[in-house]
């Protein structure tokens, strides 16, 4: 067999498709939460619940109304992101006069309710949830083997990734959320509903989670706890990036899954705990973040 | 004598006749958390730093204290002793990382740095993994006084409780607390006062894992038992839950807090999931309509009728 670097070139290809798997999830989610963060000032605790909620919708849908995995892409994100919108407008529309601290406490406690949900009727067993068929095998490429549905994983975040980024960097309704984000009170002047702008940018970071959970159904097992698993992740991920840059958070997002992946090849033992490592050498180096901006 | 001499003798008098009414494990396990709250409340009420990761302080010193105690026969007080110290080396180091970033972020950090404690519990060798340490024996106090007797263990736990609240009372109440106070209140302006910010917040940050580290110390003897749980990070969210039900800023409030959640996950232990739920369901509208809190919210309405009566009866 081949090596590189002295390392199987199968497991190293391997891992290293893994970890590019895993960091578009956290790309996916961090973006989210980082779209969230610029417009509500609250950092949304209950994503990664959000996250494993869409995941279930996807594979109750299937379960109980036999809807299939590309219907589900659209409608699990647009029921979880919809639900969203009622957090949004019952509880947290209250608390924006007050410490931010509040925001991340109410969605703690959003969180633990809704995993609970899950818990209770779910246990921590996973559940299966197979990919389309169209999206089923693979190809060989010579030096790995490519199954299919990882390589629509990655393709699809990238795009919706980049679609985000265009969405907000450089169109008008993009314009509006920046500005919003800057001196609400003065976009309001000009005639812009900003409370309707807040709602429906929650809506639909948590629709991104949710959409992130879909996407990741197939891959993962549909799991109760497969939001608190990933949540510690994602705000390492926001800690590492700041929260300033759309572009920033979706490379740290990457980057971090591939550092993951090259990690379980080089020294697995590591792997857990190697993303909170460079969260520490970041904050002691450049405690803004990578792409933040320091105030 | 003041309101608060009466409420206070009252209700130490209550604590020390408490475990003749009720089973002293369960109202040690309250003492342990409504200490556990007081030492997170020291930094989140007092300094305004929300730590959600303080379930490593009382997770890893209960693990210390469970290990020193079991297998290398240390007696109760230098078991707790171990634990606390664990905690504070660990309270340096995360609180160090931590105080390096602000508000949301502090709260991250300090979430996340909490997730390694828990991944090396889970892995390390003498955690005992899933199944934690079990059966740890509650020794002789400096070797004379025999814990296996509940009472004996009970008062012992209660002169604990009272000597780390009295500690952090004290603390509140010094030049050093009203700094901390200056931070909560405007960290900027405590700043161009001259104070290094900074440093009085790792002193707090340290402080109050100490004693998060004595209470989880505590505990393990209390339980005889040191698990994952102690480490997991619903540990860490319920103690926020307690102080914000109780009262932040108030040196009452999170042991009122911690009394009720303790009450609360024991009644309510037969439902599973449910507890959980219900727990959520009380941090939201804690959050949304009880911000300040029991204490908080009946402190002044107990004062203001205790001054008119004071005054009418003075007239």
């Amino acid at each position: 067999m081949s090596e590189t670097f002295g390392f199987p070139a199968q497991m190293l290809f391997g891992q290293l498709l893994l970890g590019l798997i895993n960091g578009s999830f956290y790309a996916l989610l961090s973006l989210g939460l980082a779209v969230i963060f610029g417009m509500l000032n609250v950092i949304n605790f209950a994503h990664g619940a959000l996250y494993m909620a869409g995941a279930f919708t996807a594979w109750l849908l299937l379960q109980f109304l036999g809807v299939s995995y590309w219907v589900s892409l659209v409608l699990s994100p647009l029921i979880v992101g919809l639900f969203g919108v009622v957090i949004e407008k019952t509880m947290l529309a209250r608390l924006y006069k007050l410490d931010h601290i509040y925001g991340l406490l109410l969605t703690f406690g959003i969180a633990l309710m809704i995993e609970a949900v899950f818990r209770h009727y779910y246990g921590v067993s996973g559940k299966i949830y197979p990919p389309p068929p169209a999206l089923q095998g693979g190809m060989e490429l010579g030096f790995m083997f490519l199954p299919t549905y990882r390589a629509w994983v990655i393709l699809v975040s990238l795009i919706v990734c980049i679609a985000i980024w265009y969405i907000v960097e450089r169109t008008r309704l993009g314009a509006y959320l920046r500005a919003g984000t800057e001196n609400p009170v003065l976009v309001q002047t000009f005639g812009i509903n900003v409370p309707r702008l807040v709602t429906l940018t929650y809506g639909l970071g948590v629709a991104l989670a949710a959409f992130a959970g879909v996407l990741a159904a197939p891959v993962y097992q549909v799991n109760p706890l497969m939001g608190s698993n990933i949540i510690v992740v994602i705000f390492a991920v926001v800690v590492i990036g700041g929260l300033g840059s759309i572009m920033g958070t979706i490379v740290t997002g990457l980057g971090i899954g591939i550092i993951e992946g090259l990690t379980k090849v080089i020294y697995p033992e590591a792997s857990h705990v190697v993303i909170f490592v460079i969260m520490a050498v970041v904050l002691l180096l450049r405690p803004a973040g990578l792409f933040g901006r320091t105030k | 004598m003041s309101r608060n001499k009466v409420i206070y003798a009252v209700a130490f008098a209550a604590a020390l006749a408490a475990p003749h009414f009720a089973y002293p494990v369960f109202l040690m396990q309250i003492l342990c958390f409504a200490l556990y709250a007081s030492a997170f409340n020291l930094l989140f009420g007092y300094t305004g730093l929300l730590s959600f990761g303080h379930a490593a302080f009382f997770g890893s010193a209960a693990y210390v204290t469970g290990h020193t105690v079991k297998v290398m026969g240390f007696t109760p007080e230098l078991g707790i002793l171990a634990g606390a110290l664990t905690a504070a080396a660990l309270g340096l180091v995360i609180g160090g990382l931590a105080i390096r970033r602000q508000g949301i972020y502090f709260a991250m950090i300090t979430f996340a740095l909490a997730e390694v404690v828990y991944f090396v519990a889970l892995q390390a060798p003498f955690t005992g993994g899933e199944d934690g340490l079990q059966s740890v024996p509650r020794g002789k106090l400096f070797g004379l006084i025999d814990l296996s007797n509940p009472f004996r263990m009970y008062y012992f736990v209660l002169a604990i409780y009272i000597a780390g609240l009295l500690f952090i009372y004290r603390i509140t109440r010094s030049p050093f607390g009203q700094v901390l106070r200056g931070i909560r209140e405007n960290e900027a302006r405590t700043i161009s006062l001259g104070y290094k910010t900074d440093r009085y917040k790792l002193v707090a940050f340290v402080l109050s894992a100490t004693l998060a580290g004595v209470a989880g110390g505590t505990k393990t003897l209390v339980m005889q038992l040191a698990s994952l749980t102690d480490v997991h990070w619903h540990k860490s969210g319920e103690v926020v839950m307690m102080t914000l039900l109780g009262g932040v800023g108030t040196i009452a409030g999170p042991s009122v807090g911690a009394a009720l959640v303790v009450t609360l996950n024991e009644t309510l232990a037969e439902l599973g999931e449910w507890v959980t739920f219900i727990i959520g369901a009380f941090f939201v509208a804690c959050v949304l309509a009880f911000r300040r809190g029991i204490v908080g919210t009946l402190g002044p309405l107990v004062a203001r009728n205790w001054v008119k009566r004071r005054s009418s009866t003075d007239v």
